[in-house]
């Protein structure tokens, strides 16, 4: 009986030996004249067992990890023998860390092969479109809304009402944008429904074309995911041959078609306006607002702009009803949150759950603290303009709202661990540098700002007027704050003023002389 | 990497330009195409792309400098990008950026004086769970230690 073999194609795990892996089988199979079947699978995220390598059997998929190409004709023994092996981790779906989820977004990612609608199919996909085709725009529209879905982005703005705007304005022409420029250190879970489950994404994308009244897509992927960019386009190009995109999608009335367009390493392109600038052909310049893109967005025309995780999550609700969303989740945060555990941690990759799991639970208990094995000092929570947050507010749910309200942001979903080796006067430099570096240069808080921040901590650091250097700090900081046109030098200061507040005893010796001139 | 790159050619360059300039907001897209078949982004191309498009040449320039990815002249034959953003900062990346640094006697966005090795910071490659990273000529690699480093860095430099 032919043996059916998954190892991960997704980044991750090629960047940690995946592709090696799949050779060594392939031929050991070969040598040994076993018959076995590849699959190039996407991750389960689990990415500190990647690669990753899973065994179909009767008793479900038995996963073996991590998995080095040396390890494979020992695991080749085991598969066909009794499955035991030092690496056997059980049967997948029982290990804890996955177990414990509620993927309704990632319930497919790491389980088909993401090349193949018909597995897609197979696995409950399509249905949320065939139902949209089913029903009026005002119906989708409802659903959506009712969902609470919102921005997976990182705005958090609710999508429902986004979408609504679109479908009510009159133009000749209308366009849905992917937002795939995920550019957030400490975020991959963009990367990784498209390489471990493109379908989805393309369903979603769908659904929102069917619902405005748009026949074309575009999906701007950043240039740093060659991978991605491989996987969309070899799922846009099967939707096409399966009649799910192009003319009469599904054998209805309705037209769509997508293409994808690869970035060219500007971070600020994740911004939605000048992402829309940069599919133009232009600089990714920030525009400024009004018009919202839903009124004036592509090439002037009503766009739909959204994140992966936006589209993704669209055919969850609407194969299995808005209720079945909003049933998840804490206040006005509904849903589930593709969480990202990253950094200096021991049990990293992606964690889906409700909104409202606690800071400290997924830090600790689901990230089992560092791997360096050194205490957790900081966190810092959605990327590069993301709040680092000390020990002390670890009880923070994830949830927008209770985060914004300790001064900081869920983002994109992205967590970084840092143990105490971290230095937080140089992690806020690095944020005013960031900010500098990738400023569009449109608005003057966020071009001249960063670079005076950068310069002033430097001050700081060389232990020159501390005191007087840190209240400029925080002057720029307000006017960045208050002043920028987007959220790049707008929530900089997150960074550098949380680094600030929580970690004073990085920035030089406490102003005890100003106490002591009282 | 000028090796596997075709050298500059006027008739090319026009080709593959007409090839993509029909799309809607093309520029990026050619400006991809032509450093994919060139190594680096030919001074002469940008006045043609101008023309193709119906731009001025000031505004393809804007569009070519705007962007960190495309370069005005080839990089050396291999190119070394290492993940410099936070996840890989919070799993030792600056002490393996400094140890590439030594290594090749140059800094990060410069190439070596053999045209051998282009080192470059790269913000983020999405392999923040299996930090620090670093891609050498589109060949990704994570979970970076010293060895895996100083086995990068000699295989750039073969």
């Amino acid at each position: 009986m032919t043996m059916r073999i998954y190892v991960p194609r997704d980044a991750a795990a090629v960047a940690v030996g995946a592709d090696d892996v799949a050779l060594a089988f392939a031929q050991a199979a070969a040598a040994r004249g076993t018959a076995i079947e590849i699959i190039r699978n996407g991750s389960r995220g689990l990415c500190w067992l990647e690669p990753m390598v899973e065994l179909s059997t009767g008793q479900g998929r038995i996963a073996f990890g991590p998995v080095t190409a040396g390890d494979v004709p020992s695991l080749l023994d085991a598969m066909a023998g009794n499955g035991q092996h030092a690496l056997w981790l059980g049967v997948t779906d029982e290990i804890p860390w996955l177990k414990r989820q509620t993927r309704l977004t990632f319930v497919r990612c790491g389980v088909v092969d993401p090349r193949s609608v018909d597995d897609y199919r197979a696995h409950g996909g399509y249905r949320g479109l065939e139902r949209a085709l089913t029903l009026t725009s005002d119906q989708i529209l409802a659903d959506v809304t009712t969902s609470g879905l919102r921005g997976r982005g990182g705005a958090g703005f609710p999508t429902g009402i986004k979408w609504k705007t679109v479908a009510q304005a009159n133009a000749d022409r209308k366009y849905i944008v992917c937002n795939a420029d995920e550019g957030d250190s400490g975020t991959f879970a963009d990367r990784m429904i498209m390489e471990g489950d493109p379908f989805v994404v393309i369903e979603g994308m769908t659904i929102a074309g069917i619902t405005v009244g748009a026949t074309k897509g575009y999906i701007y992927i950043r240039s740093e995911y060659p991978h991605a960019v491989e996987a969309m386009n070899a799922a846009i190009t099967a939707a096409r041959r399966a009649g799910l995109l192009g003319k009469r999608i599904g054998g209805s009335a309705h037209e769509f078609d997508l293409e994808v367009r690869v970035g060219a390493g500007a971070y600020v392109c994740g911004e939605e306006t000048s992402l829309l600038e940069s599919l133009e052909g232009r600089r990714g310049i920030v525009r400024a607002k009004p018009p919202l893109p839903a009124h004036k967005g592509l090439f002037g025309r009503p766009s739909v702009i959204n994140n992966v995780l936006s589209f993704a999550a669209i055919p969850f609700i609407l194969d299995n009803g808005a209720k079945a969303y909003a049933d998840f989740g804490m206040g006005r945060s509904r849903g589930t949150m593709p969480i990202q555990l990253a950094g200096n941690i021991k049990y990293g990759g992606l964690f889906e759950t409700a909104f409202g799991v606690t800071l400290g639970d997924l830090v600790d208990e689901i990230g089992g603290g560092t791997f360096t094995g050194r205490p957790v000092r900081a966190v810092q929570v959605g990327g590069p303009l993301g709040a680092y947050f000390p020990r002390a507010l670890f009880d923070t749910p994830f949830d927008y709202e209770a985060f914004a309200a300790r001064d900081g942001l869920i983002g994109h979903g992205g967590v970084v661990v840092f143990d105490d080796t971290v230095d937080m006067v140089k992690q806020a430099r690095f944020a005013m540098e960031f900010c500098a570096v990738e400023s569009c240069g449109k608005c003057t808080p966020c071009r001249i700002g960063s670079t005076r921040g950068v310069e002033t901590i430097n001050k700081i650091i060389n232990g020159e007027r501390v005191a007087e250097n840190l209240a400029v700090v925080e002057d720029l900081c307000n006017t960045m704050k208050f002043g920028s046109l987007c959220a790049l030098g707008g929530f900089t200061p997150y960074p550098v003023m949380s680094a600030l507040k929580h970690f004073r005893e990085d920035f030089g010796p406490a102003p005890a002389r100003l106490q002591a001139a009282e | 990497m000028t090796v596997g790159y075709e050298p500059w050619d006027t008739a090319r360059g026009a080709e593959i330009i007409a090839e993509h300039a029909g799309l809607e907001g093309a520029t990026l897209v050619i400006l991809h195409a032509l450093q994919e078949a060139f190594g680096y982004v030919p001074e002469p191309a940008i006045p043609m792309v101008a023309e193709a498009l119906n731009l001025s040449r000031a505004e393809v320039h804007g569009v070519f400098t705007f962007y960190h990815d495309f370069r005005k002249q080839p990089a050396g034959r291999h190119i070394l990008k290492l993940c410099r953003a936070e996840a890989c900062q919070a799993a030792g990346g600056d002490a393996l950026a400094a140890r590439a640094e030594a290594k090749l006697g140059i800094s990060l966005g410069h190439t070596t004086a053999d045209d051998r090795v282009t080192l470059e910071p790269i913000y983020c490659l999405g392999l923040c769970a299996t930090a620090p990273s670093a891609m050498l000529d589109g060949r990704l690699v994570g979970r970076l230690d010293d060895a895996r480093i100083d086995a990068l860095v000699a295989e750039a430099q073969r």
